[in-house]
């Protein structure tokens, strides 16, 4: 018994040893590479603004149309629960008006609010962490020159012992590390610039990078792709079959900066987000330095991998207004759904016809035979404002069945990716729980 | 319970001053007793009214205007003036039939004009007023159209007799000539037009004999068509008027919410952009084109008040309902015998949802108001509401505003109402131009004024054969009419539209209790009529609730209810032909295959309709084929019917299958096609009209096949999957066969029995 | 500005690029007979030609188009199949209310070009993107055929033409 006590005791010891070590602060304010919307000769507020938006934080503290920029209240829908954002406007009583410089900085970098709790993960301290303290306090400096919002932050609806916010810090000592951006100097400023754009910043991985058991982000797996709220972050390593390897520089970057690239796809869910909040405001040079850094990303399979098939012969069989070559029966549940409410846009050779955004052939969505983001966006639809116009598709969830909205999944994916399809009614059912 | 009669019609001598029996029903009941006891009995005429001689004299006048119908100059062109407006149901083209009929010119001769709006000139009998609904167009004019036309062709007769001092009844009148064979002599209509015109009124006129019809009976092409084909047809939206503005509107999405504040700035300055206008619940942004307004409008900051049904939903409108049904106090609107003590009882509730109009053309008006002059361009039902909401709104008097109707691209009730035209009058009257108010699809549904839910409990004791010896109903809803027309509400308050189709059933049952439960809206959400109100709702519980008789008494649907109509030999006869046509009885159906019944009498009409329904495994539904048959009495233009009950069956369809506005946060969530669905001509099943000819009284057609469609529909999705619907819309998450059926890929190739389009 | 060639004339139109086709046919060049029923491409009321092929014009920039060539309900009855349809659709006397009776036309009239005698599911393919909330589906079919093999096979009333019917 004494020599149990003992072992205890001494385990106990351990872990505190661990569980200090593993939750070191790195005290360095940090450098960041030359981000060109951002120069350090620029105005803070103007840098501030930039950053922000290079940061996507609207994303998550806006609640979109409710004309309350950064009041919080975006609800994230978790395995163990929902976790509502913060008010992180300057209000004194329900923002962070009263927050210091470095309760702002440890706030982002190191997951720790101005009390001294910790924030879940959800909120991207892991990445943000990589941060220079004079890009954080620009960003504050933005975010407290806009409108104060009185906006009382909402509860989180997490069961035990997921609402043990001290809980966090066992999971920061296995899955955190407090560390800034150091430069690679073996590689270009443009690259540099690209890997604090992404991992920084932009915080790519906190999507795309597959999360463990623990949710933490799988190390040596970086960008191969993961599901997240039913949307499917694709594999952006330089994998040529899977990832975005055999994209050229400027699909790339077209994809970045305007949602869309030909024959390649157009971002939806959480990516037309990301597009519509963030990446259409970068300058060309940072899209660039982007584009140098993601094809730099090892080449990985990734989970699920999708071979796409960009040249299906039932789509290459039809012709922009009539299909052909379809293996399904002209009475099959989803080409009756897909020639009433689908073909005036998508077209049956999935060319798109009234904006090259609808095009559908070669895109990994229809490829994916699980055909996640294809019944996410048939639920939701989609909407970019870019540039001063939209492009929508509607969100047919509403009116449409879990059967209906499976059968038109597995015919877009049979007839654009000359794949069998495994959507289920189930499956949609779920999904439209997320 | 109900046989109505009707003598054969022959030529038959008019006197002009005697009122005529029609065949009621519908919206036409609530109203019989305003019209027959000439209060505000504004009526339609044959003859020439007091204010006859200015609307002719606005239309040109005309060298022969007889009546407010009839226009003939002397060059011979014969225009014909609508007294009802053309919404799809071709009463442009029965109208004119009947006119053209009795006037002796054809249809390749005529031209047709929208009336002004004049409840004196073309108030329809059935309805207090010049309004366009309740399938009453028909049969509220068969016989005074006739007599117009008559009134016409006698004067021009006896203009060229007194010329040729010959005896008029020796002349014929034939394709717009007066014809006197003895001596050989003929003269065009344009050439007596104007001795015509100088004649007294005629005390009686003669009608064509039936049987001597050149035109009624037949079925002709609409007079519309050809330029709609064309896209030559100006509907509302289609106006322009030199000088004209856009304007696109957005009104508190809120029931009863108002505008608080609005931040134009950024839309004023963008280009294409003219003004931004205010009134109390919404907000209007002007531009030069529908376009630039649309963008100004989505760049407006725009802050709400909503009001007190800001938290509103559709489930606390459907609690409260069931709350009056079983505990309201009901008015008791037709009562037969008692509840006898004995015997075996069914009781069953249905529920139906709100539901939008969604006419292909969204709402629109265009209005110019000056400071004395007010004019107004858009397709209504009800052209005389909209000339007193503009007397109000602008303060001019009548005379000096001018409404110009136009073809409706669809109406289904929806133009019954005058909210929009009141909301662009306020909006015109704040600019010095002329100003088009256009609503978008997503505001022409979020601001429908829907079709009431409902909450029916329903229940019958049968006698020791299964028949029901007595039934009882109590519905509750809220009440179109009592805020539609409220001096037409029964003198104890009762919402006659409410009980249509259920105060008389085709059935020969001894007793019932019919008792309607008076259950209002939150104030702010405004119900309306749709097409069909009371029989379409009523319609769907009471043919649902027979099936569960039938299948209660272990009978077959279709001998159940023949025995039931041995005393309705006209229901009876509608029955068997419709069974005949589809083969009931026959080749036995596949699995999950089934054919439902439903037959009614709804506005003045008796029709039957069965459809034949594929249930896939998971619930979905295939419709396969509809047969329809219509004792609808004479037949105007036999094209145009089949046409009503084809479109309505279709219309009754889509709506059983999906749609209901749902409320959440006290707005309506759908929005567009994508989410407030229709049926789509892939889906669509061929559907046969069958009409069982006869000369009985017109009935009404517009609204009939709508009010069948449904109950037919849940009747044989019960004979395919044994599952018995109580609310609409279907539900397909009933219908699935068994669990594993969702766990199954769907497959994009499986394909199902049979092709399900018409 | 731009030019756009509509029902073989040129138009000068000074519009923004992202305006759609529709209402530049609409409320700048005048031509009402194209529909709006949606603006989401999804009810068909506001079908057009694009050098041939039907495309929803509430949806297409405007600025997208260049020098394709615009045909719409007003001139379609220059082309053959177009004229085909627009005599089937008198002699099934389709139209009711009539509003999305332009799109349906269009959707239908290249059908027919390019199918000259459509199948049933050739006719779902062409014509399901368009709504008619009259429901004139079943002699919409009709009427397709009858374009197509000058009979109908389908149980359905063909308007008479008595001497003096309606032209």
């Amino acid at each position: 018994m004494k020599r149990f006590l003992i072992f205890v005791v001494f385990v106990l010891i351990l872990g505190s040893v661990a569980y200090f070590a593993l939750n070191r602060t790195d005290s360095s304010d940090g450098t960041a590479p030359a981000i060109a919307g951002a120069p350090a000769t620029a105005d803070v507020l103007a840098r501030g603004e930039y950053l922000a938006k290079a940061a996507d934080c609207t994303a998550c503290h806006t609640v979109p149309g409710s004309g309350k920029p950064f009041a919080g209240g975006v609800a994230f829908r978790l395995p163990f629960g929902t976790i509502y954002s913060s008010n992180i406007t300057a209000d004194a009583q329900t923002g962070i008006g009263s927050w210091s410089d470095d309760d702002f900085v440890r706030a982002v970098r190191e997951g720790v609010r101005k009390d001294g709790k910790r924030l879940y993960p959800a909120f991207p301290y892991i990445s943000y962490t990589q941060l220079s303290r004079s890009d954080v306090l620009a960003i504050k400096a933005y975010l407290f020159s806009l409108p104060k919002i009185s906006q009382p932050d909402q509860p989180n609806a997490l069961g035990f012992p997921f609402n043990q916010r001290w809980a966090m810090g066992f999971w920061n000592a296995a899955f955190f590390k407090s560390q800034r951006f150091v430069a690679d100097a073996s590689k270009s400023p443009q690259w540099n610039s690209g890997a604090y754009l992404a991992g920084a910043l932009g915080h790519c991985a906190e999507c795309h990078t597959p999360r463990n058991v623990g949710f933490g982000l799988e190390h040596g797996n970086e960008l191969a792709g993961e599901v997240l709220q039913g949307w499917r972050a694709y594999n952006i390593t330089s994998d040529t079959a899977h990832g975005i390897g055999a994209w050229s520089d400027g699909e790339i970057a077209s994809y970045l900066s305007t949602g869309h690239a030909d024959g390649r796809g157009s971002a939806s869910g959480p990516m037309g987000e990301a597009v519509d909040n963030s990446l259409q405001y970068l300058m060309p040079e940072d899209t660039n330095a982007l584009v140098t850094y993601l094809r730099s990303v090892p080449a990985r399979a990734g989970k699920d991998p999708i071979t796409i098939d960009a040249k299906a012969a039932p789509a290459l069989a039809s012709n922009d207004t009539a299909p052909g070559g379809d293996s399904a029966d002209a009475n099959s549940a989803g080409l009756k759904l897909f020639e009433s409410a689908c073909a005036s846009c998508h077209q049956w050779n999935g060319q798109g016809q009234e904006t090259p955004y609808a095009s559908l052939l070669g895109t990994r969505g229809v490829n994916d035979t699980k055909g996640a983001n294809v019944t996410q966006v048939i639920l939701h639809g989609s909407r970019m404002r870019l540039g001063g116009h939209d492009v929508f598709m509607p969100a047919f969830g509403r009116a449409y069945s879990d059967t209906e909205v499976a059968a038109l999944a597995n015919y877009v994916i049979a007839h654009f990716g000359n794949k069998q399809g495994t959507v289920t009614p189930d499956a949609v059912a779920q999904s439209r729980k997320l | 319970m109900k046989l109505k009669t009707g003598k054969p019609q022959t030529a038959e001598q008019i006197d002009l001053n005697r009122r005529h029996a029609i065949q009621s029903g519908g919206l036409a009941i609530a109203f019989l007793w305003l019209g027959g006891s000439g209060i505000a009995s504004a009526a339609i005429n044959a003859r020439r009214q007091p204010g006859d001689a200015a609307a002719a004299l606005a239309d040109g006048n005309p060298a022969f205007a007889p009546n407010a119908f009839i226009r003939i100059g002397t060059d011979g062109t014969v225009r014909l003036v609508m007294p009802m407006v053309e919404m799809g149901q071709a009463i442009y083209t029965g109208s004119s039939m009947l006119l053209a009929e009795e006037l002796g010119v054809g249809m390749d001769q005529i031209t047709v004009e929208h009336s002004p709006p004049s409840d004196d000139l073309y108030g329809m009998p059935l309805l207090g007023g010049q309004i366009t609904g309740g399938s009453t167009s028909t049969r509220g004019t068969w016989q005074v159209l006739r007599e117009a036309g008559a009134v016409a062709r006698t004067l021009l007769v006896a203009a060229a007799a007194a010329q040729w001092h010959v005896d008029p009844s020796t002349c014929t009148v034939d394709r717009g000539m007066v014809h006197h064979t003895p001596s050989g002599r003929s003269v065009g209509f344009g050439a007596v037009a104007s001795a015509a015109g100088q004649l007294p009124m005629p005390d009686k006129v003669q009608l064509t004999d039936p049987k001597d019809f050149k035109l009624i009976g037949k079925p002709l092409r609409r007079v519309d068509s050809a330029d709609k084909v064309k896209g030559a047809t100006q509907f509302g939206l289609d106006v322009r008027v030199p000088g004209m503005k856009i304007a696109v509107v957005k009104a508190c999405p809120t029931f009863g919410g108002k505008l608080a504040s609005v931040d134009d700035k950024a839309a004023r300055v963008m280009p294409g952009v003219v003004d931004v206008l205010r009134i109390g619940d919404a907000v209007a942004v002007v531009g030069e084109h529908f376009w630039a307004a649309k963008q100004g409008l989505e760049a407006l900051g725009i802050t709400w008040d909503l009001g007190e049904n800001a938290n509103l939903t559709t489930q606390q409108l459907r609690d409260a309902l069931a709350e009056s049904a079983l505990n309201g106090k009901s008015i008791v609107a037709r009562e037969v015998g008692s509840r006898p003590a004995d015997g075996k009882t069914v009781e069953s509730v249905y529920q139906l949802p709100m539901l939008a109009h969604a006419t292909m053309e969204p709402l629109n008006a265009t209005v110019f108001v000056t400071s004395d002059k007010c004019e107004i361009w858009l397709g209504t039902q009800v052209p005389a509401r909209v000339l007193d909401v503009a007397a109000k709104i602008t303060g001019l008097s009548k005379d000096k505003i001018i409404v110009h109707n136009q073809y409706l691209g669809g109406g289904f009730g929806r133009r019954l109402e005058t909210d929009s035209v009141e909301q662009a009058l306020a909006l015109a009257k704040q600019v010095s131009y002329p100003l088009k108010v256009v609503w978008t699809r997503e505001e022409d549904i979020r601001h429908d004024r829907v079709r009431p839910m409902y909450h029916d409990r329903i229940s019958a004791v049968l006698d020791a054969n299964g028949r029901p010896a007595w039934y009882g109903y109590r519905t509750s809803g809220g009440t179109v009419l009592g805020r539609w027309a409220p001096m037409a509400m029964g003198k104890d308050g009762l919402d006659s539209d409410a009980v249509e189709c259920v105060v008389e059933v085709p059935y020969e049952i001894p007793s019932l209790k019919v008792e309607w439960i008076r259950h209002d809206m939150p104030p702010g959400l405004i119900v309306g009529w749709w097409r069909g109100v009371g029989s379409t709702h009523n319609l769907f519980v009471v043919e649902s609730f027979m099936d569960e008789l039938a299948h209660h008494a272990g009978r077959d649907p279709l001998e159940y209810r023949r025995a039931l109509l041995q005393k309705n030999p006209r229901s009876l006869a509608l029955l068997n032909l419709a069974a005949e046509k589809i083969g009931w009885g026959g080749q036995p159906l596949p699995a999950r295959v089934g054919r439902g019944i439903a037959l009614g009498e709804p506005f003045g009409s008796r029709v039957c309709a069965i459809v034949e329904t594929e249930v896939t495994p998971q619930g979905e539904i295939r419709l396969r084929r509809a047969v329809v048959t219509l004792d609808c009495g004479i037949a105007v233009n036999p094209s145009s019917i089949e046409a009503q009950i084809q479109g309505g069956l279709l219309f009754g369809l889509s709506a059983a299958l999906y749609s209901e506005i749902t409320i959440k946060d006290g707005a309506i969530e759908q929005s567009n096609f994508h989410d407030y669905r229709n049926l789509r001509i892939n889906e669509t099943p061929l559907v046969e009209v069958h009409r069982i000819e006869n000369s009985e009284a017109p009935g009404g057609l517009g609204e009939v096949g709508t009010a069948i469609a449904a109950p037919a529909l849940a009747n044989a999705i019960f004979a395919a999957t044994g599952v018995r619907l109580y609310k609409l819309p279907v539900d397909r998450s009933l219908l699935v066969q068994d669990a594993n059926a969702l766990k199954r890929v769907v497959s994009a190739t499986a394909s199902s029995q049979g092709r399900n389009d018409a | 500005m731009l030019s756009l060639s509509v029902n073989g004339e040129s138009h000068s139109v000074d519009v923004p690029a992202d305006m759609p086709l529709l209402w530049v046919l609409r409320d700048v060049i005048g031509l009402t007979g194209t529909k709006f029923g949606c603006g989401i491409a999804q009810c068909g009321a506001c079908t057009v030609h694009l050098d041939g092929q039907p495309v929803r014009s509430c949806v297409l920039p405007v600025g997208s188009i260049g020098d394709k060539t615009i045909t719409t309900i007003e001139a379609i009855g220059n082309t053959p199949s177009g004229q085909q349809i627009q005599q089937a659709w008198l002699d099934v006397d389709v139209v009711q209310c009539g509003y999305c009776q332009s799109g349906q036309i269009m959707s239908a009239a290249a059908l027919l070009k390019r199918s000259p005698n459509p199948s049933d599911a050739d006719i779902d393919a062409a014509m399901s993107g368009n709504i008619c909330r009259c429901g004139t589906y079943v002699r919409i079919r009709a009427a397709i055929k009858q374009a197509a093999t000058g009979k109908l096979d389908i149980l359905q009333t063909i308007v008479t033409s008595p001497e003096g019917s309606a032209s």
